[in-house]
């Protein structure tokens, strides 16, 4: 389970995230649209302590964290319950497909070596990447890599993993795969967090659909709600704009 | 004018050869210890680690700013001057310290320009999976950014080999201080220092082949 309780992000004088209170169930899918800059990333990145957070207090799983007062301990426990895939991948470059997978096991969990690659291996050829296993990342596709991406944040076996537009740097060619393995994970009742353009994916998969606007929730609700019958007049006007270029 | 004589030449080969090793060994040391040390002076700057950040950037500022014939010097007969218990400091140690201390400085610029290099991405996926600063330096950072800087460090490794001849300034005999007392006995200078030439040259030569070799093998992991 993740609780946010009034959590804000300022740069400098620029309020980003503006007192964001939510609660997401394990084993709950959650897409988050809304419009270019209003803070999407930045929430995801609060999550994963990628930014700290000016206010506000943070629960994943069972550690619960004033976020202004957490200490580098809390930090990295948080970061360890929590897993993100990125927009451009950012595999490690000087590692192999199959190391992406095994390091955080190896280093930050300290498995004994054999079980870290043994496990890496059973989620790379659940990621359908089997014999991609000693192929760096600089050799692989788009798609190819995003999987790896992905398959490193499984291998966390975190609380949630957090998705930040994890199509959008693809050749159209390779964002199927993609999807298709994100909604497998779906299927598989592993908490997601989605920030995304894939309206499709959104109606498709999600439990739950959010819309952020100027660093608030604006509005949230299934996607049959959310798409078919908004409330809001700034979620009803990002519809008709995103659904004009991606239609569902 | 004489002509070249080769006898001599072909007949100091194997004298000189005798002194090549101490030679390595000065190179070899003295950039052992320096990559530790511009290392070090490199993550601290980076880091930006409060006060040890401003005694690198005066340290590194220094070994820079002089020449490497003053510092022996001042390694060699100024310390034990200072510090009396430093008084048994032979000239392989003062040279090995001057060299490690002189290029310690260039390198950690090159280091550090690499480090500040990686990108960004590759941080913040050490730091997301939950990695400490000191586990995303070792295992993601550094290694990527040994690629970067090889090429220049390797250089400095050359300019290293080349620089172990100011140890005769000290009475170190080795391959330069050999040659210089072959020199001054036979009179045969061209002779003999260009033999000592020849050698500096094949052994730089060889370093970069295998520097060659090195370079491949680093890129293979970002080479489609
Ligand atoms: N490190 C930073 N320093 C200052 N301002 C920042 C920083 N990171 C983000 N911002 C600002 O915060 C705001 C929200 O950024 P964020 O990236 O979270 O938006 P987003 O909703 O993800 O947008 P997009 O859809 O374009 O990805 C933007 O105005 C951005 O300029
Ligand atoms: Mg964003």
């Amino acid at each position: 389970m993740i609780k946010l309780d009034s959590l804000s992000k300022h740069f400098g004088s620029t309020v980003v995230l503006d007192g964001i209170d939510l609660t997401i169930d394990k084993g709950e899918i959650v897409v988050i649209i809304g419009p270019s800059g209003t803070g999407k990333s930045t929430l995801l990145r609060c999550i994963n302590f990628l930014e700290q957070p000016t206010a506000g207090t943070m629960t994943v799983g069972d550690l619960t964290v004033d976020v202004k007062k957490a200490n580098r301990a809390e930090i990295l426990s948080m970061r360890r319950r929590t897993a993100f895939v990125f927009q451009n991948y950012a595999l490690f470059a000087n590692k192999t497909a199959l190391q992406n997978i095994a390091e955080r096991l190896l280093v930050v969990d300290k498995w004994p070596k054999e079980e870290a690659y043994r496990r890496a291996r059973e989620i790379l050829d659940q990621i359908g990447l089997g014999e991609k296993a000693d192929a760096y990342p600089a050799s692989m596709s788009g798609g190819q890599q995003q999987r790896v991406g992905i398959g490193r944040a499984m291998a966390a076996g975190a609380e949630v993993i957090l998705f930040d537009e994890p199509t959008s740097s693809l050749d159209p060619e390779w964002v199927e795969e993609v999807l298709g393995l994100m909604k497998q994970l779906a299927s598989e009742r592993q908490t997601m967090m989605v920030v995304t353009h894939e309206m499709s994916f959104a109606r498709d998969v999600a439990d739950r659909v959010i819309f952020i606007d100027g660093g608030r929730i604006v509005e949230q609700g299934p996607p049959s709600e959310i798409f078919y019958n908004p409330q809001d007049p700034r979620t009803k006007d990002f519809l008709k704009k995103i659904l004009a270029t991606n239609p569902v | 004018m004489d002509v070249l004589n080769v006898d001599y030449m072909l007949g100091l080969v194997p004298v000189l050869l005798r002194y090549l090793p101490l030679t390595l060994q000065l190179a070899g040391t003295g950039m052992v210890l320096a990559l530790i040390l511009a290392c070090l002076f490199a993550v601290i700057r980076v880091l930006r680690i409060p006060v040890l950040n401003q005694l690198t950037i005066v340290f590194i500022s220094f070994f820079r700013g002089t020449p490497l014939l003053v510092q022996l010097f001042l390694f060699y007969y100024g310390l034990p001057q200072l510090v009396s218990a430093l008084t048994v400091i032979d000239g392989v140690t003062a040279t090995i310290m001057g060299l490690t201390m002189h290029f310690s400085a260039y390198m950690a610029e090159s280091i550090r320009a690499a480090i500040v290099g990686v990108d960004r991405s590759q941080t913040e996926a050490a730091l997301s999976i939950g990695m400490t600063n000191g586990q995303m330096m070792r295992r993601i950072v550094l290694p990527q950014a040994t690629r970067v800087a090889l090429p220049t460090l390797m250089n400095y490794f050359i300019d290293m080999i080349k620089a172990t001849s100011l140890a005769f300034t000290l009475g170190v005999t080795e391959l330069m201080g050999a040659t210089q007392k072959e020199a001054s006995g036979s009179f045969l200078y061209f002779e003999a220092f260009i033999v000592a030439a020849i050698m500096y040259w094949v052994v730089v030569e060889l370093l970069s082949k295998l520097q060659n070799h090195l370079e491949i093998r680093l890129n293979k992991a970002y080479s489609r």
